[in-house]
């Protein structure tokens, strides 16, 4: 049977059909809907841990117990799941064990481009490219496999392109795992000197052992169709190549590391000229090159970016020696007004961003929606670093001196993913800054994930519901406020209060995500013509609801997207906005 | 045979929906068929694409500028966008629904006023549709967007068995004959 699959669809499909039984991971695009489909299979358990590092982790122990297990997470979560990955390699596990790593060439939702397979390599673990949905399910399985023959996890890399794209894929049954059941085995499981040393030697013997495989493995595939060119490549960029280069040979990696050499030498030798044509960097150029194998490579490939098709045709004009097609848009277009993501009409979050709108302080933002409050109107965001950033930015900034006030803002779940370690650095060092937690009850951004702060599991299951201020009681904050963000003035009451303080607050702004509760918050308003001054304050919400096509008319509400928040009848003082 | 449909709109609109129900159709039809889609920031009201293959011959997922036969876009500042995509005899379904972004509002870009003008000197096919009216004639907003692709339906050659297939598989069964109506409506516009 046949099913049209996205990648992450058939990641968790494939995942299910080879019999995993725990799989763990923190949303980050474009790797969320591994899991979201996953748990939708009758058999294994998933969750949301509160970050990817304990998601590892939790892997780990069940592959170490001797279960199937998979870890989820986008590319700047391996950042922060890196240090179990590397000691993992070294002590290996029983059960098989997938780390899948969604990277985002192109940079669609994802604030860095780092190429995952450099951290293949830092830890000495094969990678696996899949270019398609049908190969995400059958690389998925053949991973496990892998996993348990070598004894250490595997990690499978996609791209925002490979994760979202759908293809039809062949699927099958579930097959039978073991539940975890731990044995006893320290000088396996304990990386003491006296045993690390040995387990690392058998790390360099295992990478042997594997790139000989590879070499051999249906994972690496080629392509033959002629012998002027010969392109080496990996995931979807290999299947851009084959529309684009219908003469050329294309030697395509699904396994690419460790480097299956002796394949790469086969094919290069009968090729009159070879062309690495890879996104990201350039791993697998410089390794043929190491080879002593003359190729082109990033000399005619964009090292930033997704090689889309038409790039793909630009590297084609540039080994060919012809003119590069440009992508132009039609005249008509050329001063089209920009339609940059916003905060949605009735976001939560607008209400915190426009109270800082009157105050001259540096805001230390973060990673979620709230990221939008950079944008104008609000623009009310100066740094994004990473998941956590907002507090411990600011926390920094305050300690070297810096005269303005400074604030900080995490969402809830960016509070329970990395916050509360800043937090608690903050009151430890008695740093002194306003720091705000945006909670609208969810992972909003990725689509909606529970955390550790929603009471539900990803299973469904009620839990136990963690309190940020009985969180930040126990870490020792003092000052602790509470605010409706829908209520400008209490908002303005509670930041001027606190700017005037001598210690540290912690503002909660709590109010769910309209985008998940989808309800009227109370009725629309309309503007009053006659009453209004066109002063354009309501505009300075930065609300998409509000419209004003034409600079000298009123503005107006736009009826279908307005869910009655209530911010701009209270910002006119003209009681024009009713 | 391929067919390249190139779908835009803005973030929210339901562009995953279309494409879903393009895709569904075609492989019912018995074609190969890819998607792509874009999620994450752009879900929040920012511009948004999806691409659909469907027939024989193609390895990737995606296809690129000037490649699209048809063009299907739910917002008519976002078709000339996207103009490019398509093919020089190209297609093009648009709404005219139109969507104010925020930087009109707040001063910093116009929305274009010769809006008709732009279109009909872009596309040399075009049906500009007022898709919402339609659906709001059929007693739900929400069909607007099954209207738009009714409206592409036209030109993929496609049987009506599959359409019908295809929507009877993506929305909730009381769904299936208003959207069927809706489609309908699409194809006469």
């Amino acid at each position: 049977m046949k099913k049209l699959l996205s990648g992450n669809e058939a990641l968790a499909r494939g995942a299910w059909e080879a019999g995993v039984r725990a799989a763990f991971g923190y949303p980050g695009t474009p790797s969320t809907e591994i899991l979201e489909n996953l748990v939708k299979y009758d058999g294994p358990y998933c969750e949301w841990s509160p970050n990817e590092k304990v998601a590892m982790e939790a892997a780990a122990g069940a592959a170490i117990g001797g279960a199937r297990s998979m870890v989820t997470m986008k590319l700047v979560g391996l950042n922060v799941a890196a240090d179990p990955m590397m000691t993992l390699s070294y002590i290996g596990v029983v059960g098989g064990m997938v780390i899948v790593v969604a990277d985002d060439p192109g940079m669609n939702s994802s604030q860095t481009e780092q190429d995952t397979r450099h951290y293949a390599r830092l830890a000495k673990l094969p990678v696996l490219e899949p270019g398609s949905a049908v190969e995400c399910r059958e690389y998925m399985m053949k991973a496990f496999d892998i996993s348990e023959k070598y004894r250490c996890p595997v990690i499978i890399r996609t791209t925002t392109c490979v994760s979202h794209s759908r293809f039809l894929c062949e699927v099958g049954e579930r097959r039978e795992s073991k539940d975890s059941a731990f044995e006893h085995n320290p000088s396996q499981f304990c990386p003491l000197p006296i045993w690390g040393r040995k387990l690392r030697r058998d790390v360099e013997e295992r990478m042997v052992a594997q790139a000989a495989e590879a070499c051999g493995s249906s994972l690496n595939q080629e392509f033959k169709r002629g012998t002027k060119l010969g392109i080496i490549s990996s995931s979807v960029a290999a299947l851009h190549c084959l529309d684009a280069f219908p003469e050329a040979s294309v030697l395509k990696l699904g396994w690419a590391w460790p480097f299956p050499d002796e394949l790469i030498r086969d094919f290069a030798s009968r090729m009159d000229h070879v062309a690495v044509i890879e996104e990201g960097d350039p791993i697998l150029e410089e390794h043929v090159k190491s080879l002593g194998i003359a190729c082109d490579g990033k000399n005619v490939v964009p090292r930033c970016g997704e090689l889309t098709p038409i790039v793909i045709q630009g590297v084609k004009a540039r080994l060919e020696g012809t003119e590069a097609p440009v992508a132009t848009p039609v005249a008509d277009a050329n001063d089209l007004p920009g339609r940059p993501p916003m905060l949605c009409a009735g976001c939560p979050h607008r209400g915190i961003f426009f109270g800082l709108t009157k105050y001259d302080v540096i805001v230390t933002g973060d990673i979620g929606c709230y990221s939008l409050g950079v944008f104008p109107p609000l623009s009310r965001t100066d740094t994004i670093l990473c998941m956590g950033g907002g507090f411990t930015v600011a926390h920094g900034m305050v300690q070297a001196g810096e005269k303005r006030p400074v604030v900080g803002i995490v969402g809830d779940s960016t509070f329970f993913h990395s916050g509360m370690t800043g937090l608690l650095n903050m009151v430890y060092n008695q740093g002194k800054a306003i720091l705000i937690v945006v909670d609208n009850r969810t992972t909003a951004m990725t689509g909606h994930q529970d955390h550790p702060g929603t009471g539900r599991t990803l299973m469904g299951k009620p839990t136990a519901e963690a309190s940020i201020e009985k969180i930040a009681e126990a870490c020792g904050v003092k000052r602790i406020r509470v605010v409706n963000p829908y209520d400008l003035k209490q908002v303005d009451d509670v930041l001027k209060e606190s700017l005037a303080a001598d210690e540290m607050t912690l503002i909660i702004s709590r109010a769910p995500c309209i985008l998940k509760e989808r309800r009227q918050l109370g009725p629309k308003p309309s503007v009053d013509t006659a009453a209004c001054k066109k002063c354009k304050a309501c505009l300075k919400l930065g609300c998409p609801a509000i419209e004003l096509s034409d600079a000298k008319a009123a503005p107006s509400v736009n009826a279908n997207l307005c869910i009655g928040c209530g911010l701009c009848v209270q910002t006119c003082k003209f009681g024009a906005m009713k | 045979m391929l067919k390249n449909v190139m779908l835009c709109g803005v973030g929210g609109q339901g562009i995953l929906f279309a494409a879903k129900i393009i895709a569904a159709a075609a492989e019912l039809s018995g074609y190969d068929v890819t998607t792509n889609e874009l999620h994450g920031m752009a879900q929040r009201g920012g511009s948004v694409t999806a691409q659909v293959r469907f027939g024989d011959g193609f390895h990737s997922p995606l296809f690129r500028e000037g490649e699209a036969d048809v063009l299907c876009a739910l917002e008519p500042v976002e078709g000339l966008r996207c103009a490019h995509w398509l093919k020089a005899d190209g297609k093009a379904a648009v709404s005219a629904q139109r969507l104010i972004p925020v930087t009109v509002s707040t001063g910093r870009a116009t929305y274009p006023a010769d809006l008709d003008e732009r279109l009909a000197r872009s596309f040399k096919t075009l049906k500009y549709i007022d898709c919402c009216a339609i659906a709001l004639k059929l007693g739900d907003l929400r069909l607007a967007n099954t209207v738009m692709v009714g409206a592409l339906s036209s030109w993929l050659d496609l049987p009506e068995s599959s359409w019908r297939a295809a929507v009877e598989r993506s929305v909730k069964s009381g769904m299936v004959e208003n959207n069927m109506a809706a489609l309908k409506a699409g194809q006469e516009a």
